[in-house]
């Protein structure tokens, strides 16, 4: 049932992923709130399945597609927050396809990899879960609004007549949505990488930071670390900043992608 | 709908041509009056701006000479203005009022200025009286499609001024004015346009820097802002988030170095120049720095012909209301236009009818004397009776007539088969009726 739930969310946000393919090229107020109310609706199924999953048992959570479809549902809160906030669809084009891309692998997905290590503290995963989730989702947001910083900065730098009427928010508004999700991101993964490494030491005795998985989500923090430090220092913005989150963004991604090969953080098919 | 209208616009005539028949403020009322002083010119309005000059009138028959009225007026001969003048009657003569306070008519399709003036040119003819009835009803409609035209459409929306333009780059950049400081290099007319724009949408706080302290004190004292030595304008730059230079220097002012300083001094807080100065203030090689953006005058000027296309497309959609208003405002003028031509006839029919009737009971009771106060009234209700009976056809079918475009053979008609005399209908009685209207 969870996985019907989720096919219909993935239906809806099928929509938002259009708006973006046209949300460069061209402005729509219509279709902007046609995006919008889809991928309203597609929280909706998105969050009757994940309150399945939820009370189906705590085994199925550990499942890497269940984690897959609440990393999207996150930044699809993510996104409904900054819009509630700046009244603006703009991250959409980016968010809308990354959300679209897990909640299809999430919903196709025929639940094979679970997590198979033996934890001991196994009530600080989902707590582990959610904050590290939380600060992935904010981390998507600051490099979405790096890229559309950029993407504006053209804009305006080209005096092209068409920065008046774009669909992007202002330069200041998208530096504040970047800003504000990386303050905010940063203490969630930071606190959720220290829970997961109480649950590593606690169950393995040792910490192993050759492991693949412990390796890049160090590395990950660290270029987090340096985003906020630089941001706060000498407040980097444009295309520095964007590099940086760019960096960032794929140490996440591979990160993430080193639940496949990872030793002790592994997802192995059932 | 007898309404005449002649004029002149930035489109039919050259600026000498314009200049001559500009009627200043002071002498309008008393061309208002000599043009319905003129033959056959019952009402009429004089508007005179920089960009057109327009008689509108209501005549006595629909053709009055207007052509005549300005050639004397201005003493110009045929040659010399009539290539240049326009004409419209009756239905296009609304359409045009329509669309000229629409500003559809407009050298900038949109602006908001033409409205007040048709409206101060409307208060002046209307304070010498020579706009009544007919006009007054044709302003008061053109004020309100107008209204419908700018809520409606995005006709008036974009700004088109440099200045404007100016302030929507601004918000495109920092979203809100709100707390924003300004900072301004070189005291000039353009500039403090600029800055009184900004400021006008919440800017915070403004400088003033220029070669004559006395003049950036002058100019900072009108904004109630801080005037700033020239010589510390490279320290105190970078408290600006918004830059509007103008100075008259052959070289630039802000160059590459100058604003890695700001930059770094504002920890990347972007900056934004608008260098109205030719040649430029802010050097080309500044603009290409990040967090820097730096509009000239060209690049503003473009901004502004861009948002012009736009509104051409805005443009077509008010056309379109327009047309709409003018058949209604047709169709309800003929509608309370023939029904007060009818009324007249209708009562002088009646009033005909009845001194017959009362000739005739006066003739019979001279025959058999006088008569019991019975009879008399069934005199009376018989004779009522029969003309109310026979009156009822012509009266609907004058009333039904009244809408149609015959109207005016019928009353014909029946003023020729019942013998009306034609000052009972005369324009006295239309006088009185509409005076009777307006009130």
């Amino acid at each position: 049932m969870a996985l019907l739930w989720l096919r219909f969310a993935l239906a809806c946000y099928f929509i938002g992923l259009i708006y973006a393919f046209f949300a460069l090229s061209r402005t729509s107020d219509l279709f902007s709130r046609i995006a919008l109310h889809a991928a309203s609706l597609g929280m909706v199924f998105h969050f009757v399945s994940l309150v399945e999953v939820f009370f189906a048992g705590h085994v199925v959570w550990a499942s890497v597609h269940n984690g897959e479809s609440l990393l999207a549902f996150f930044s699809m809160t993510f996104f409904m927050i900054i819009y509630a906030i700046y009244k603006t669809t703009a991250p959409g084009a980016v968010v809308f396809p990354i959300v679209f891309f897990l909640t299809f692998v999430a919903a196709v997905g025929q639940q094979p990899f679970v997590f198979t290590s033996s934890v001991s503290k196994v009530w600080l995963i989902p707590v582990h879960i959610a904050l590290i989730f939380t600060g992935y989702a904010a981390l998507l947001f600051s490099f979405v609004a790096s890229l559309l910083y950029l993407l504006q900065e053209r804009r305006l730098k080209a005096k092209k007549a068409s920065s008046l009427i774009s669909f992007l928010p202002a330069l200041e508004v998208i530096d504040q949505i970047g800003y504000r999700s990386l303050m905010l991101g940063f203490p969630f993964m930071t606190l959720g990488l220290l829970i997961g490494s109480l649950v590593a030491v606690s169950t393995y005795g040792h910490m192993d930071f050759l492991d693949p998985k412990i390796l890049l989500s160090i590395l990950m923090w660290f270029v987090y670390m340096v985003m906020v430090f630089t941001r706060w220092n000498s407040g980097w913005r444009g295309r520095r900043a964007a590099v940086l989150a760019t960096f960032a963004f794929v140490a996440a991604v591979v990160a993430w992608a080193a639940n496949y090969f990872s030793t002790i953080h592994r997802f192995a098919a059932s | 709908m007898r309404y005449q209208l002649i004029g002149v616009n930035h489109n039919s005539a050259p600026l000498e041509l314009r200049e001559r028949l500009a009627i200043s403020e002071s002498r309008l009322p008393e061309a208002c009056r000599d043009l319905t002083a003129h033959p056959g010119i019952e009402e009429g309005m004089i508007l005179s701006t920089c960009n057109r000059v327009e008689l509108v009138t209501h005549t006595a028959n629909g053709s009055a000479d207007l052509r005549g009225f300005l050639h004397d007026h201005f003493h110009l001969t045929a040659e010399e203005l009539d290539a240049h003048l326009y004409e419209f009657r009756e239905k296009d003569a609304v359409r045009h009022i329509f669309r000229v306070a629409s500003s559809l008519d407009s050298m900038v399709v949109g602006e908001a200025q033409i409205l007040g003036q048709v409206k101060e040119a409307y208060a002046t003819a209307r304070a010498v009286g020579s706009v009544r009835g007919q006009l007054d009803q044709l302003f008061t409609r053109a004020f309100a499609v107008a209204k419908r035209v700018r809520t409606e459409t995005a006709v008036g929306s974009s700004s088109v001024s440099i200045a404007s333009v100016a302030v929507e780059l601004a918000k495109k950049i920092f979203g809100t004015l709100q707390g924003k400081n300004v900072f301004i290099v070189g005291a000039g007319k353009m500039s403090e346009l600029a800055a009184r724009h900004l400021m006008a949408h919440g800017c915070a706080s403004i400088f003033v820097s220029n070669r004559t302290y006395d003049r950036a004190i002058g100019l900072a004292h009108k904004f109630n802002g801080q005037a700033i030595k020239f010589d510390d304008l490279y320290d105190s730059c970078d408290r600006a988030d918004i830059v509007i230079t103008s100075t008259g220097a052959p070289h630039t002012i802000f160059r590459r170095e100058h604003g890695e300083q700001f930059l770094s001094r504002r920890k990347n807080r972007p900056m934004f120049f608008i260098d109205i100065a030719v040649p430029r203030d802010v050097s080309p090689e500044m603009a290409k720095l990040d967090g820097i953006f730096a509009y000239d005058i060209d690049d503003l000027q473009q901004a502004v012909s861009s948002h012009v296309a736009d509104r051409r497309k805005e443009a077509e959609r008010a056309e379109a209301i327009i047309a709409s208003e003018v058949e209604k405002f047709e169709t309800r003028f003929e509608d309370r236009l023939s029904t007060l031509d009818v009324v007249p006839t209708i009562v002088s029919l009646q009033d005909h009818l009845e001194t017959i009737r009362q000739a005739e009971i006066d003739r019979v009771r001279g025959r058999m004397g006088p008569l019991t106060p019975d009879q008399e009234m069934a005199v009376e209700a018989l004779t009522r009776g029969i003309i109310n009976k026979v009156m009822h056809t012509p009266i609907t079918t004058l009333k039904t007539a009244a809408r149609e475009a015959e109207a005016t053979t019928v009353i014909d008609v029946v003023r020729r088969l019942f013998n009306l005399r034609k000052e009972s209908v005369s324009p006295d009685a239309n006088r009185k009726n509409e005076a009777r209207k307006s009130d």
